[in-house]
């Protein structure tokens, strides 16, 4: 009896010493340092380009470009993109898409503007139900992905259709005027407010989209749930075997995508004083550039949420420093869609450290 | 229930017997870019009230989105099969639908467009349309008058629609460098005059968003610009909540075109200085009774003289009249808006 104890713990002790598995070590020369470096924090790529694509615009422009003027108008201008974006990381790091970002973003900012001023509801209830009209439409693309098992692809392709069209049929494509918000709901306006720090113009949006992705960031990286996340997206059988509530967590996420859209058509209020049922008809591929363009694997799973950030600053880095430059606006797009491409390049020789 | 049959049947022999005596009981379709836009909207009750008027039964038909193509052949196809007398057409791609177009007048159908030409434009029968380039000329002339001496040294900003500079976008900017006194280059390119006044061109996509960004885009170049041209009333409101975070919206002057109510208000309100307004509904309802003309005994509708189109007209609104420029108040602009 005590010499099969014995025996055990030699086991135990034999397996310690033992390499029982390990990753052998292929190259050891600076490229695969670098792509080692990059697997493990992937906003650097994307962080690298936009460092230089503003060195580079700020070379060629000079104190036009490279001024706290231009830079901050920078940020106001991607702000809207930015904070889909954010939804839009959450999706896509569960190895979805969410093509009805932009259509659940307006279809808030509709409610939040027609329940104020057709049914006079104090701005502050209104503005709550349209929060809580964007997380109906995330639980309702979460329900079918997670529950009814369809694929994300179609299930918010046919979602961006239904929001679409309810946000024109509710509407009847009427605009409320910035004039009447505020004077009537200028609550409706609060991210529009503005700071000045020293020469650089700063708006309640865009602090909210920096902090919104600095605080799901920290989310992602340092909580259980984030790290369900990642699971769900690297491999949801896996995570579904090492206890994880991989519906739950779908569902949550989409839910949560839905809420930041709805705080994103409030933003998109401020940032074009009315409520108009015809913006943000490109905010979801926008969204999914930005998102593309940040390094996080359309595959699931890998990417940080800070570049969704950094790759939404790239898209504003690039439209107004070739306007300033003087270009065509179809330069933009040129270059855009090249970035896209490169991103992905760089995505696919990064995935090839893990295989 | 046999004598309802009976009276139904006879009902039937009637309403037919009338049929083929004039327009009564003929079928005319109205296919619109979306059903969503105002200007569609206000487009389709003009169709709606005419065809009641004239006895016809009128078919709706309009693409998902802007652009949408093949959602208006379908339509065209659904029109011939169905044995319309006419249709009547804003075309989401100008020259692709032609083929669909050449179809139905082919099978004896009266093809008007609305509002937006075919290209060719005599690949209809006729066009009911505004005159965008006298829309553009009108705030261009009036924006020069208002400056008056300034003029000279404008500084201008130029907000259109789409990198793919379509026929209205091109009419309206270059109608207003023309009122304005700014020699043109090729009339039918944006961008191309070497004016030092003209501070840039931007593309808005036609809404507020586009609209502020392109006007951000514009100041960041020059912040001294003082004179904005804009392609419609949204993208006039966006370039005013711009120009309002850079503390210039009282210093500026914004025309632009459509009259659609809110542009109209922001007239009233100093967010637009003047705007020229376009009649849809009196497109669709002329159109209509054009359909009904011809089905009663075959006659095609006219060309305004000295057009290649039927102007359905065009008004300055604005409440600082300028000499030399004729304009109606903003009270009679909001009496004739749409949306």
């Amino acid at each position: 009896m005590a010499g099969h104890a014995d025996d055990y713990e030699s086991v135990i002790k034999t397996t310690k010493s033992e390499d029982v598995a390990k990753f052998a070590a292929h190259r050891k020369g600076a490229l695969s340092k670098l792509q080692h470096a990059l697997h493990v924090n992937p906003a650097l790529v994307p962080l690298f380009v936009l460092l230089a694509s503003i060195a580079v615009f700020g070379l060629l422009l000079g104190s036009k470009f490279f001024s706290p003027f231009a830079l901050t108008l920078i940020l106001q201008q991607v702000q809207i993109v930015g904070i889909v974006a954010a939804a839009q990381s959450l999706v896509v790091l569960t190895a979805g898409i969410d093509l009805s970002v932009g259509a659940i973003m307006v279809l808030s900012s509709v409610v939040m503007g027609q329940f104020t001023f057709r049914y006079g509801l104090p701005v502050e209830v209104a503005i709550a139900l349209g929060l809580v009209c964007g997380m109906i439409c995330g639980y309702i693309n979460g329900w079918l992905i997670a529950v009814m098992k369809l694929p994300p692809f179609i299930v918010t392709l046919g979602m961006w259709q239904i929001v679409l069209a309810t946000n024109f049929l509710y509407s009847s494509n009427e605009t409320i005027r910035a004039q009447d918000i505020e004077a009537n709901a200028p609550l409706l306006q609060v991210f529009a407010t503005k700071f000045n720090v020293g020469g650089a113009v700063f708006t309640v949006g865009v602090v909210f989209m920096v902090v919104l992705m600095l605080f799901l960031s920290y989310v992602l990286k340092q909580t259980a749930w984030g790290r369900h996340v990642y699971a769900v997206g690297d491999d949801p059988e896996a995570a579904q075997l090492s206890g994880v509530n991989v519906k739950g967590v779908l569902i949550s996420v989409y839910v949560i995508s839905g809420l930041i859209c709805a705080f994103a058509g409030w933003a998109l209020i401020g940032r074009i004083g009315s409520v108009s049922p015809t913006s943000g008809q490109l905010a979801n591929i926008e969204s999914i550039t930005a998102v593309v363009i940040g390094g996080i694997s359309l595959f699931g799973g890998r990417g940080s949420i800070l570049g969704a950030l950094f790759g939404a600053l790239i898209v504003g880095v690039f439209t107004l420093g070739l306007r300033l430059a003087g270009a065509d606006a179809q330069w933009t797009f040129l270059l855009i869609g090249a970035l896209i491409i490169g991103a992905v390049a760089v995505d696919q020789w990064i995935r090839k450290v893990s295989a | 229930m046999k004598k309802l049959l009976i009276s139904t049947a006879l009902a039937a022999i009637t309403t037919a017997g009338m049929a083929s005596a004039e327009a009564h009981g003929a079928s005319a379709c109205l296919i619109t870019k979306t059903d969503t836009n105002p200007f569609f909207v206000k487009m389709r009750e003009g169709a709606e009230a005419a065809a009641a008027e004239a006895g016809m039964t009128l078919r709706s038909y309009a693409g998902k989105v802007d652009g949408d193509h093949e959602t208006q052949v379908a339509a065209i196809e659904t029109c011939i099969a169905d044995g319309a007398s006419g249709i009547l057409l804003t075309a989401s791609d100008t020259s692709s639908i032609v083929g669909a177009v050449t179809q139905a007048r082919e099978a004896g159908l009266l093809v008007i467009a609305l509002d937006t030409p075919l290209s060719p434009i005599d690949a209809a029968d006729a066009t009911f349309a505004t005159d965008n380039f006298l829309a553009g000329e009108l705030i261009g002339k009036w924006a020069a008058a208002k400056l008056g001496d300034g003029a000279a040294d404008a500084k201008i900003a130029m907000l259109d629609l789409a990198v793919s500079q379509p026929s209205v976008d091109v009419l309206r900017d270059q109608g207003f460098l023309q009122g304005f006194g700014i020699e043109l280059g090729d009339p039918n390119v944006i961008g191309d005059e070497d004016d030092a006044r003209i501070v840039g061109n931007d593309i808005t996509a036609g809404n507020e968003e586009g609209g502020r960004k392109a006007m951000e885009n514009l100041l960041a170049v020059d912040p001294m610009i003082n004179v904005v041209y804009t392609i419609n009333e949204p993208a006039a409101a966006g370039a005013y909540e711009a120009l309002k975070s850079f503390g210039r919206e009282n210093d500026v002057l914004i025309v632009s075109v459509d009259g659609g109510c809110p542009g109209v208000q922001n007239i009233a309100d100093g967010v637009i200085g003047a705007t020229a307004q376009q009649y849809p509904l009196l497109m669709a309802s002329k159109g209509i009774e054009a359909i009904a003309a011809f089905a009663a005994d075959g006659t095609k509708p006219q060309n305004t003289e000295g057009k290649d189109f039927f102007d359905t007209g065009v008004a300055l609104v604005t409440d600082e009249p300028a000499d030399g420029v004729d304009s109606i108040s903003v009270a009679e602009g909001t009496d004739l808006c749409w949306g």
